[in-house]
């Protein structure tokens, strides 16, 4: 590119305006005290910054185009990012990359081709789609990857293709992930470090379940338009419509749920239900307020946390990144909290034990299982055995124990290549198991 | 950028590389492979090498549903734990807690569904519903008024429900295995 050809030591280039990085540059120019020993200060760390750094957005929704405006107007210039939705017009009052013409449109595109129009120098590169899509190898070509996401599953997938990505011999491999998440006033921060420090697995059950209502009040005594709502939705819509999928993002179908669940609400003489509470209750719409969104993603540099502020300080090591967990809690005046949250031990995706096994290529699945169960430092009574793509012996239940069956005359080496994975459950396990095979 | 992965020297570094297979399917393997069922309850795979779809019959031994059985569907979704398995009965039943299209009144299945409870939960608690119907919670409501009201008709009904006769219109499905 032309613009890079001008780049003096990762200085300003020509589409950097005057004083562009003057602020920034006092923190990078000089260590302070409480900056990493490994900190260069000068123009190594701003070239790092600004040239090399290549960093993945995860959402393009309220707190994505908040993290991609402060990402961009940080200086890093290299910012990909990933949204599988289209635009609303419900998002345009606080997704501030998007004007009422965009609706309908790809937000990640959109977001990308705005943050570039008005920061001269970045290169935002946008994929719209999913983001199990994309593989290893995708990931792997970034340095860091901050996620604004909205769905619970979605950062369990990432997280576990993060700590997956690991290899102790390529430092590389090791992509810290930076994960916000707001709902109301109330939000949170943190910094996971895959292997090093908690994961997103080890924290799920500080997850608050869902609201959902006892089936039973749905069908015979609703009492909330909430529970009128849920009737249309989970008895009906599959009644009526079969195996019909419902679509919560289209117009026609929340139409549907409307009208059936109004005349539900009629007869019970239960007020107050709407069209946008009807939509807000079947595509579980969390409150979001922009100033949090705000906060959270980092306009508030100086507050100790903030996903952008950690992703700079993280690329550039020039302050103490945040350790690990931080929350805000906006509800009743600013209250926030940081605090380590520390590794599960038995996290089923960060925790446990892999255990690397050269067995002879002439061994047989019994044999395999007759030593796990005997080996005095593995002693697992039961033990089943897979591998990601095929079942290798159950245990139970019968009849896929009975399937299994015929595997145990077999060798190791005719299921398992080469180290390859055997994830091995048992009731005397806390979680499982993984066994990297290698022949000898 | 930050040297991580330096910070690690004092672990053992040779371990620790992780599972490709999902957290979810480690778990759903974890759970079926420590099912304990009465002789009562059966699962069934229509594909062996799919964990995640799979059909439960129950044939109670004891109690007024004795002598049916009784076939539900689970699906479980890449988000289990954090999310409870689905659960269907495949057959239109007469039960005061399950209704005409299958939908299961159980409440580990829905607002008391926890992470820590596992497939064998939720499979004791739906034979719970065939030794024990519950009145209070009704999701087929004559069943359930029929119970509360007068207990010999209901168990009359449930009788003649299983050998697949119409009660008030409703053609209900024959269970009865001999």
């Amino acid at each position: 590119m032309a613009i890079n050809s001008l780049h003096v030591n990762g200085s300003a280039t020509s589409s950097d305006w005057q004083d562009r990085y003057f602020h920034i540059d006092q923190i990078l120019d000089q260590p302070g005290p409480r900056t990493d020993p490994s900190f260069l200060a000068g123009d190594e760390v701003k070239e790092f910054l600004r040239d090399k750094c290549k960093i993945l957005v995860i959402g393009a929704g309220g707190l994505g185009c908040e993290i991609l405006a402060n990402l961009a107007l940080t200086g890093f210039k290299d910012i990909h990012v990933i949204d599988m939705d289209t635009i609303d017009i419900s998002n345009l009052n606080r997704q501030f990359l998007f004007r009422q013409a965009d609706v309908g449109k790809p937000k990640a595109i959109v977001a990308a081709e705005y943050v570039m129009k008005r920061v001269p120098g970045v290169k935002v590169t946008p994929y719209f789609g999913k983001i199990q899509d994309k593989g290893d190898d995708y990931y792997m070509e970034f340095n860091l990857v901050i996620c604004g996401l909205d769905s619970v599953e979605a950062r369990r997938w990432i997280n576990a293709t993060l700590v997956n990505l690991v290899d102790p011999d390529t430092p590389e491999s090791l992509k810290p992930l930076i994960d916000g998440g707001t709902e109301g006033f109330k939000g949170q921060a943190r910094v996971i470090l895959p292997t090093v420090s908690s994961c997103y697995e080890c924290s799920l059950d500080m997850l608050n379940k869902p609201t959902t209502f006892p089936i039973c009040t749905i069908a015979n005594t609703p009492r909330l338009p909430e529970h009128c709502i849920e009737w249309a939705s989970v008895l009906e819509w599959p009644r009526v419509h079969g195996d019909k999928k419902l679509d919560t993002d289209d117009p026609d179908h929340i139409n549907w749920l409307y009208t059936v669940a109004s005349a539900r609400a009629k007869v019970f003489k239960i007020e107050g239900m709407t069209w946008s509470l009807t939509q807000g209750v079947v595509k579980n719409v969390i409150p979001a307020i922009a100033s949090t969104n705000a906060i959270i993603a980092g306009t508030f540099i100086h507050w100790d946390s903030s996903c952008c502020n950690e992703a700079f300080k993280i690329a550039t090591s020039s302050a103490a990144y945040l350790n690990n967990y931080f929350m805000l809690i906006g509800t009743e005046g600013v209250y926030s909290y940081t605090f380590e949250h520390e590794k599960r031990e038995h996290c089923p995706v960060c925790g446990g034990e892999a255990l690397e096994l050269s067995i002879s290529r002439e061994w047989t699945v019994e044999q395999l299982i007759e030593m796990l169960t005997e080996k005095q430092t593995i002693q697992i009574k039961k033990p089943s055995l897979s591998t990601s793509t095929r079942q290798i012996y159950f245990q139970a239940p019968p009849q896929l124990q009975k399937a299994t069956l015929p595997n145990l005359k077999k060798k190791v080496s005719e299921l398992v290549e080469a180290g390859g994975e055997v994830i091995v459950t048992a009731s005397t396990l806390p979680f499982n198991l993984s066994l990297i095979i290698t022949y000898t | 950028m930050l040297k991580i992965l330096s910070m690690k020297k004092n672990e053992d570094a040779a371990a620790k590389r992780k599972p490709k297979t999902s957290a979810a399917q480690i778990r759903v393997q974890k759970d079926l492979t420590e099912l304990d069922l009465p002789p009562t309850m059966k699962t069934h795979f229509s594909d062996p090498a799919d964990l995640l779809n799979f059909t439960l019959t129950i044939t109670p031994d004891e109690g007024m549903y004795r002598g049916g059985a009784f076939v539900f569907s689970f699906t479980i979704n890449n988000n289990y734990p954090h999310e409870p398995p689905k659960v269907k009965c495949t057959q239109t039943i007469y039960h005061p807690n399950v209704d005409l299209e299958g939908n299961v009144c159980l409440n580990i299945l829905r607002e008391d569904w926890k992470p820590v409870l596992n497939l064998n939960s939720v499979m004791v608690g739906l034979q719970y519903l065939f030794l024990e119907p519950n009145a209070e919670d009704p999701l087929n409501k004559e069943a359930a008024e029929e119970l509360r009201k007068n207990r010999e008709v209901f168990i009359q009904n449930v009788k003649s429900s299983m050998r697949g006769v119409h009660i008030k219109g409703v053609q209900y499905a024959k269970v009865i295995v001999q």
